[in-house]
């Protein structure tokens, strides 16, 4: 079974704002139909002060399509609808102290309910402009159509590139053969066809490196890393290197959350890589206490 | 309150007596078989004993038709990569649309790898068509591989007649019987099955270890060359303790047939008729008529096998379910949408599947469970009305979807 939070299981056991609200004002249906997923969220509006009073929902969906719902009323009951729509699908997962990644795209359809509830009380017509497809990186949540997207408008040639635009990969890298599949297909389409990089970079044997250029190494690695951890309010900063140990400070979003641990796997494998010799990457906390996740916006 | 396990499709609890018969070989019977001292030999002889077991069981002409394999999927990828091997020239496979991941995943593969799969449909209550069959056997086919009991419905196919279109017209025929091992009556030699998988863990064994039966004469290329073990078709160093194990099962599997088609077909019959009684708006998937005795496949319209699992579990309650939420992929069951099941049924399809071990108490209590837990859901469902669902769901609700 799926491992839900404390959290996550107490909203699905226990639904706040369940069932239909007759003086709603403002109504949002969306649904996704890879996941067959469907949500129909129901907000009572003051148009004066265009508060939210009242919301409620109902939902066709797994626990966590019902727990992401019915967070979402949860957090928006006496908002603003333009601070409501402030509420990400991160917000939602973080309120429900996270979601596996299978279950990422029911907060996303959190959000989305939210969006054409608004527009549907502002006499808008709500598009829906996010696609989804396969999960294919289980450490980062990114899926196939996302990853095709990117591939498709950066130009991208190599799972390198795939890691290095959207993550996807940095982790376990059990998912490779996927993101060389859609590297292929749309390869071909563009008239290349795919070639796998030389088992990584042609790398220095143990040792052989100057301190010099070891270090420069270390330092492209997370120049190169630093990127993707900010498009995710984190950041990463080298501290120290003593021997086979560097040490890094993890900043933002995420220092002390799960995805700390998979982010730091992946940067310590392409440091590995780099250098051709191992090495161990330990997170220092001289700001943030540990264990503390910084809530954005909090 | 004592847990109860319905979910014996995934996979069955060891049987005592089975641990019991396996014990030694993790200590003073610990012999390499292959080897020729007293330590090896008794191992040998065990494994020859085990082997004659799953041959009783299968009913198989000779012991040495039984290759053991780490596991179920290892048994179908060896039969359908052997039967490519084997005959080069020709490029085809026929298979069907409801198969286990085991063979549907390997053909996806071999598809992009140049080979032409065909997949045989399935009607509304998952039933093959045989003429459509008939019409694609030919000379450029390498292998046919249809299971015979399918893992989520119990939907039996009729293998043995397949297998006899096949043999008339030359092509090799593999079938995946995981599932109807050890739960209907099988007699190999009888027929002209060529190859057939088994996998331990479904049958009160451990898991971990599985059988490829070969038909002596069947054409064949090892999927594991090295040393000679299982007549160098399967090398590596034998997992002795588990094939005696599985031996061992197969012989109880043997004792309890008539027990599995008559107890425990009454069980499962009882749980499926007062669960229909009492909930609206569910009906059995698959064919209730030619069925595995053990399992029943209800879907649940408007709501979410997840939702109803992590409820059922609160209970102590442990089924299984066809929803995309449950299978760690976006797509409710592949078995159900080849049946054209609405998704709005699909995804809340329950898979209950008994075992010898299960009691009538055990069925009465889940009966009284679940009517209320599909009403609690469905109370938070937008399909759902005050008291049934709502006129024309599919416009009074008609979301946006992505
Ligand atoms: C029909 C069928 N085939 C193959 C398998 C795979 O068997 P194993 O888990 O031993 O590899 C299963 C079990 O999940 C199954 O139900």
């Amino acid at each position: 079974m799926w491992e839900y939070s404390e959290k996550v299981q107490e909203h699905f056991f226990n639904p706040r704002n369940a069932g239909p609200l007759n003086e709603a004002n403002a109504v949002g249906e969306v649904g996704s139909i890879s996941c067959g997923d469907a949500l129909r969220l129901m907000l009572k509006v003051d148009p004066e002060s265009e508060r939210i009073v009242a919301a409620s929902f109902q939902t066709f969906g797994c626990g966590s399509a019902i727990a992401s719902s019915s967070a979402l009323t949860e957090m928006i009951k006496g908002m603003t609808l333009d601070e409501a729509l402030k509420v990400s699908n991160q917000d939602i997962a973080d309120y429900l102290d996270g979601l596996p990644p299978e279950k990422m795209h029911c907060s996303v359809m959190g959000r989305e309910a939210l969006e054409a509830a608004v527009a549907n009380y502002r006499g808008e017509e709500w598009k829906d402009d996010h696609e989804e497809g396969a999960l294919i990186c289980k450490c980062f949540a990114i899926d196939a159509v996302m990853i095709e997207d990117t591939v498709r408008a950066n130009n991208l040639s190599t799972v390198q590139d795939v890691i290095n635009y959207t993550k996807a990969g940095g982790g376990c890298a059990a998912c490779h053969e996927g993101i060389e599949e859609i590297l292929a297909k749309v390869l071909a389409e563009r008239g290349e066809s795919f070639k796998p990089a030389q088992a990584t970079s042609p790398v220095a044997a143990s040792g052989k490196l100057s301190t010099l250029e070891r270090v420069k190494r270390i330092q492209q690695v997370i120049e190169q890393v630093r990127p993707m951890l900010q498009r995710d309010r984190g950041d990463i900063e080298l501290v120290d290197i003593d021997g086979k140990t560097i040490y890094v400070s993890m900043k933002g979003a995420c220092a002390g959350c799960q995805m700390e641990a998979l982010t730091l796997q992946g940067v310590q494998q392409q440091m590995m890589d780099a250098l051709g010799e191992f090495v161990k990457l330990v997170p220092v906390r001289a700001t943030t206490p540990a264990g503390a996740c910084v809530t954005p916006g909090a | 309150m004592n847990p109860i396990y319905l979910d014996n499709n995934a996979t069955t609890r060891v049987d005592p007596s089975v641990v019991e018969a396996m014990l030694p070989y993790f200590t003073e019977q610990f012999g390499n078989p292959s080897s020729l001292h007293s330590f090896g030999n008794k191992v040998g002889m065990a494994l020859k004993k085990a082997r004659q077991q799953v041959q009783a069981l299968i009913g198989a002409e000779h012991d040495s038709e039984i290759i053991f394999t780490s596991c179920g999927t290892e048994s179908d990828s060896t039969a359908i990569l052997s039967a490519l091997k084997a005959q080069p020239e020709r490029r085809e496979l026929i298979t069907t649309t409801v198969e286990h991941p085991a063979i549907l995943s390997l053909c996806q593969h071999l598809e992009k790898e140049g080979y032409t799969v065909h997949y045989l449909k399935v009607d509304g209550k998952g039933r093959l068509d045989l003429d459509e069959y008939a019409k694609l056997l030919s000379d450029k086919v390498a292998i046919v591989s249809v299971m015979w009991a399918n893992n989520e419905t119990g939907t039996l196919f009729p293998v043995e007649k397949m297998a006899e279109m096949a043999n008339a017209k030359g092509v090799m025929f593999h079938t995946d019987a995981v599932q109807a091992v050890g739960k209907v009556p099988i007699d190999l030699k009888s027929s002209k099955i060529d190859m057939l998988s088994i996998s331990g863990h479904k049958l009160h064994a451990p898991k971990g270890i599985g059988v490829l039966y070969l038909r002596r004469g069947a054409r064949f290329r090892p999927l594991l060359r090295g040393g000679h073990q299982e007549r160098g078709r399967r090398a590596g160093t034998e997992n002795s303790a588990s094939i005696v194990a599985l031996g061992a099962a197969c012989e109880q599997a043997m004792s309890h047939m008539a027990y599995e088609n008559t107890e425990v077909r009454a069980l499962r019959d009882r749980l499926e008729q007062g669960i229909l009684a009492q909930v609206p708006n569910a009906f059995v998937t698959g064919d209730p008529d030619n069925r595995l005795p053990n399992t029943c496949n209800i879907a649940f319209e408007y709501i979410e096998g997840e939702a109803i699992l992590l409820l059922l579990n609160k209970q102590g309650i442990a089924a299984s379910s066809g929803s995309a939420c449950t299978s760690g992929s976006l797509e409710p069951s592949h078995v159900m949408r080849a049946m054209g099941i609405p998704y709005t049924a699909a995804h809340g399809t329950v898979r209950f599947s008994l075992s010898r071990y299960n009691t009538a108490e055990e069925i009465d209590r889940v009966i009284a469970a679940v009517p209320p837990i599909v009403a609690q859901l469905r109370k938070l469902s937008p399909y759902w009305g005050e008291n049934g669902p709502i006129e024309n769901p599919e416009q009074a609700f008609a979301p946006v979807y992505a």
